[in-house]
């Protein structure tokens, strides 16, 4: 069971059918019949539902005066390393606990500004180094589909508020598919735009060149109206692009006919699980019979791409991570002088997996190291992007791939880290080489949702939407059978 | 070894000799498959710096700072006179001594 | 050993210098966010989510910080690059918030220049390149002695922009580095992109300093040198630890690479307890900020817009008013002086005295008071008009400084002071012989000396009438008066 469409909420409350109040006591009602609590799913780090209630509650009063805003009343759940300014602003860490941020991302203002209330913080990868949501010092948060099976990470909470039904619209973030392989793990849609399409003033880094907020919809639309009310240049973001933002929600009504989808042939490899790829062949076959053109493509540099992530991402992050030390914020060990301290603090408030990223950021760029690894990775990215550059100049629109290799799997399943970031090998490509991509639910394997993905060239999200409404359209409940 | 234990204090990480031992082994086996990419040919590639960024967009020289909606004391961890205190340092003389 | 023991040791072995200088651009806010970027406000007081590197919080580059250090690097006769990066320094201490300084590493924003610090005896120019200028952040301060057992940090400085000015190892003394130095200043207060105080810290200098023996082409091992917050303490700094590392290498020994601490008070260099193994500072692009692309047409309108530099005021002065090499060299110390300068002697129309004035006068009562010529309070259109009052004969010299010191006092204009006070010139022949009279009355034994032809006691008496006329006697007239009266 899915929450009411935003878009529908939204109307309600415009024309007011129902008030904001009523969705928000709707949303707080779910979140306890599907058990989303600590000892249940564990889908939130921080809830506030008397905040919740007071947003709301303005909402109700500022409804006479002004237009309607594209999220008005929509409880929206936000993954818990982005800042907000009542409920603490986390990471999943220890090492920010109780840390309530004295400023808003703007990516929060921008949900406020259209009306959107802010639901919860979500459950989420300490800082994001994950992708199973096990890794959290508030607990591994659970697959509502599949309760004994990770959400996918690190955006887990995010995918798990929206596969509850709790929320319609979830922000999460992407770094290497933080965002997609959770939407895919719960059968619901991810998307992660373009490199620059979101601001991420107020998300809390992990590796500032390939993270991006990200948006989980129950369907496309809730996506789609989540990323149009996000999306659009900030100043306070050099990175962010001053690229006018089209509305998402017109590609619903556009055609597939003439649109022609590529199938890189690495995403295909013989290895992939034989269910899944008939998953994605079935959903291939959907869009040849709407019309679009199918094309086999070769993205040559795609096997390269988790060495290249694992270097680049945790050499961003060890950089990121100094800023916890201790002295202006957040967890302060004491320890014997002022080396005692940092060290105290940052081995008592980071968790085992962070640590790792750290460390093995730390020696890829270090004296003697740099060339070999962060520079060679950044030369082999350049190779990625440019496969992407050459197969969409050569006519194709849209790139469909399955999300992950495999469906959500058990918790505990995955010990050894290695073999958690191959989860990523299908996702992490979009961010290496900045173009936008999402996930959307192509049917169930084993019972458990298996997601297919689009990607399309830099800031041409409308066509990923294109092929998306398309696609789930024409699935309709099998999409989620 | 060494290495870990150099890179533990660049990062300002305490780690236990256990600790230690098997971050040594995760490393390696982590590095082991990131010896892939030595295999590529980049002669004359570019890094990827800036991707897909238009140039480096300015700011003019005016406030007003971005401001903060609760002052330091709601968040800092000890503060005294508008000071953010920490341990002394034992020796103070220059910025990487610490 | 002493000093002056090892000097003819000193004089087999040659000093090689290269200097890095940090200079702090004059911008109202800071570099990478909206935060005053002014000196003095309570701690913490000029803080953001920037510059507390609070998590989530991103930087984006003042324009005006690009276009100083542009002008800056431009005036050093530089290449400013059409495309330089950024990049994170990566080190932990307690006021760099983020654990990272943003700074320029393997594409700064210049390279290549030179400046001159003077001429070599047989008159060639002595040329110290200048390796590269690059921009980055400032750190906050840590403050040690203001309360027991813990450190102060406050982060106002923490973000302001500066810019590192990297010279080549051409200085081959103590003294070069000195000139090197001024002339430096000079070149970015005539820019006006710094402060430029060593005292007030907007200028810091670090020293690389190795020895070799005369004749040998290869450069020896360096330390750098750092703590030094006078041109004058580089300079002895400097002296000292090349003193230290021949008194090394003459012994057999190595110099080990390393930083030294100058203690001004000591007149010493001590080792600085870092190991030069443990810096790691892990350069990398700084992926939350784009490469800088200047076009090429913004950096030539920045060369365009650069004011007249030293060297050309020099010798502009030179061949325009006619002044002596020191007047030359003082009246373009600065660039507010040559400004002062200049409008007074383009007021006034004689140069000279002008000269005379500005560094005699002028220059004396801002070095007693310790201002700025900018904030002095006879401005040069006043002075102007003091000068014509004296070259018109209206006031006589003597009485030119005593309106000046008024001028300084009230900031009236010197006419009205002239007539306010009676200083206007007295050359009225009646009133000149009753004075004359007093003083021969009062001196009696001087005059009659006089008239006995002690023609030297002529000043003492001229000195006793222009005292008494409170420096109003035209002293031409009283000169033929007292001729006239005493020696017929």
């Amino acid at each position: 069971m899915t929450a009411r469409s935003s878009a529908l909420v939204r109307d309600d409350v415009a024309a007011g059918r129902v008030t904001a109040a009523s969705t928000v006591d709707a949303a707080i009602a779910r979140a306890k019949e599907v058990h989303a609590g600590r000892d249940g799913l564990n889908v939130f780090a921080w809830t506030d539902d008397a905040d919740a209630r007071a947003q709301a509650a303005a909402i109700t009063t500022r409804l006479a005066d002004t237009t309607p805003g594209q999220l008005l009343g929509v409880p929206v759940a936000v993954k818990d390393n982005i800042a907000t300014l009542t409920m603490p602003t986390t990471c999943g860490s220890r090492i920010l606990d109780g840390y309530v941020s004295p400023y808003q991302a703007t990516v929060v203002k921008r949900l406020r500004d259209a009306g959107a209330v802010i639901f919860g913080k979500t459950n989420m990868d300490e800082f994001a180094m994950g992708s199973s949501t096990e890794h959290s010092a508030y607990g591994p948060t659970r697959n509502p589909v599949a309760p004994d099976r990770v959400p996918g990470g690190s955006s887990g909470g995010s995918a798990a508020a929206v596969a509850s039904g709790i929320v319609s619209i979830a922000l999460g973030s992407e770094t290497g598919g933080s965002v997609r392989q959770p939407a895919s793990f719960c059968g619901i849609v991810g998307v992660k735009p373009t490199y620059g399409r979101v601001s991420r003033f107020g998300l809390v880094a992990f590796a500032s060149s390939l993270d991006q907020v990200g948006v989980f919809g129950a369907t496309v639309a809730d996506a789609a109206r989540g990323l149009g009310v996000i999306a659009g240049h900030d100043p306070m973001d050099s990175t962010s692009a001053a690229i006018p933002v089209p509305d998402y929600l017109d590609s619903a009504n556009a055609d597939v006919k003439g649109l022609v989808i590529g199938l890189p042939k690495e995403y295909f490899p013989t290895s992939l699980d034989p269910a899944i790829r008939a998953r994605c062949d079935a959903a291939v076959e959907r869009l040849r019979s709407l019309g679009a053109t199918i094309r086999d493509v070769s993205l040559p540099h795609t096997d390269l791409a988790i060495p290249v992530y694992y270097i680049v991402a945790p050499a961003e992050a060890s950089s990121n991570l100094a800023r916890f030390d201790g002295v202006r914020y957040g967890l302060r060990v004491e320890g014997d002088g002022l080396r005692g301290m940092y060290e105290a603090t940052r081995s008592g408030g980071f968790g085992p997996e962070v640590t790792r990223r750290i460390l093995l950021g730390t020696y890829v760029l270090s004296a003697g190291y740099y060339d070999a690894y962060y520079r060679k990775a950044q030369q082999v990215r350049t190779l990625i992007a440019d496969d992407f550059r050459r197969v969409f100049e050569s006519g194709v629109h849209v790139l469909f791939t399955p999300t992950a290799p495999t469906t959500a799997f058990p918790i505990g399943a995955i010990s050894d880290p290695y073999e958690m970031y191959l989860s990523d090998i299908f996702t992490a490509t979009a961010n290496l080489a900045g173009v936008p991509a999402m996930s959307v639910p192509i049917g169930r394997v084993g019972g458990l949702p298996v997601g297919g993905q689009f990607l399309a060239s830099h800031f041409d999200e409308t066509r990923m939407f294109t092929a998306a409404f398309a696609l789930e359209r024409a699935m309709g409940a099998e999409a989620h059978a | 070894m060494n290495d870990v234990r150099h890179i533990a204090t660049l990062a300002r990480l305490g780690l236990t000799d256990v600790r230690a031992a098997a971050i040594v082994d995760e490393l390696n086996i982590i590095l082991g498959h990131m010896d892939e990419l030595s295999k590529v040919d980049t002669a004359g590639v570019q890094e990827a710096i800036g991707v897909g960024a238009q140039g480096l967009p300015v700011r003019t020289d005016s406030g007003p700072p971005f401001p903060l909606e609760r002052s330091m004391d709601s968040f800092a961890p000890s503060l005294r006179d508008g000071f953010l205190l920490v341990p002394r340092l034992s020796t103070h003389e220059s910025s990487e001594e610490a | 050993m002493s000093s002056s023991a090892i000097t003819p040791l000193l004089e087999r072995w040659e000093m090689v210098v290269g200097l890095e200088v940090h200079v702090q651009l004059k911008t109202r806010t800071k570099a990478f966010c909206g935060c005053s970027a002014e000196y003095g406000a309570s701690p913490n007081a000029n803080t953001c989510p920037v510059c507390l590197a609070l998590p989530g919080a991103l930087p984006v580059l003042n324009e005006h910080a690009v276009g100083l250090a542009a002008r800056a690097a431009l005036a050093l006769n530089c290449d400013v690059q059409p495309v330089s990066i950024f990049a994170r320094k990566n080190y932990f201490y307690p006021d760099l918030p983020k654990g990272y300084q943003i700074s320029q590493f393997d594409k700064p924003l210049a390279l290549g220049g030179w400046i001159e610090i003077g001429a070599r005896a047989e008159g060639s120019p002595i040329r110290i390149g200048i390796t590269r200028v690059h921009m980055e952040e400032d750190a906050g301060k840590s403050v040690h002695d203001r309360f027991p057992s813990v450190s102060a940090i406050d982060l106002n400085r923490s973000g302001v922009p500066l810019i590192e000015i990297v010279s080549e190892p051409d200085m081959r003394s103590a003294e070069q580095a000195g000139a090197y130095l001024r002339v430096l200043k000079q070149i970015l207060e005539y820019v006006d992109v710094s402060d430029v105080s060593m005292e007030e810290g907007s200028l810091r200098v670090d020293a690389n300093v190795s020895a070799r023996r005369r004749g040998e082409t290869k450069l020896g091992t360096k330390t750098e040198v750092k703590n030094m917050n006078s041109f004058s303490g580089v300079e002895r700094a400097l002296e000292v630890e090349f003193a230290r590392q021949v008194g090394v290498l003459a012994a057999g020994g190595t110099v080990e690479q390393q930083t030294m601490l100058w203690d001004g008070n000591a007149g010493q260099v001590r080792p600085s307890r870092t190991k030069e193994g443990s810096h790691d500072y892990r350069y990398f692009p700084e992926p939350d900020l784009p490469p800088l692309v200047l076009a090429t047409d913004w950096i030539a309108k920045v060369r365009h817009d650069l004011p007249e530099l030293p060297a050309a005021r020099r010798s502009r002065f030179a061949d325009e008013y006619k002044i002596g090499e020191y007047d030359v060299e003082v009246l373009t110390s600065n660039p507010r002086i040559a400004d002062y300068y200049e409008s007074v002697a383009r007021s006034h129309g004689d140069p000279k005295a002008a000269a005379n004035w500005v560094m005699g006068e002028v220059l004396a009562t801002l070095k007693t008071s310790g201002d700025d010529i900018a904030r002095f309070r006879v401005r040069p259109a006043d002075l102007a008009s003091l000068l014509n009052l004296v070259k018109d004969g209206v006031v006589s010299h003597t009485a030119a400084k005593q309106i000046f010191a008024r001028m300084l006092a009230t900031g009236d204009p010197p006419a009205q002071i002239a007539e306010r006070d009676g200083l206007v010139k007295v050359d009225d022949d009646g009133q000149l012989a009753a004075w004359l009279d007093e003083v021969i009355a009062e001196n009696p034994a001087e005059a009659e000396r006089y008239r006995n032809g002690e023609k030297k006691l002529q000043g003492v008496l001229i000195g006793a009438v222009m005292k008494k006329s409170k420096g109003r006697a035209d002293p031409k007239k009283l000169n033929q008066l007292l001729t006239s009266r005493l020696t017929s």
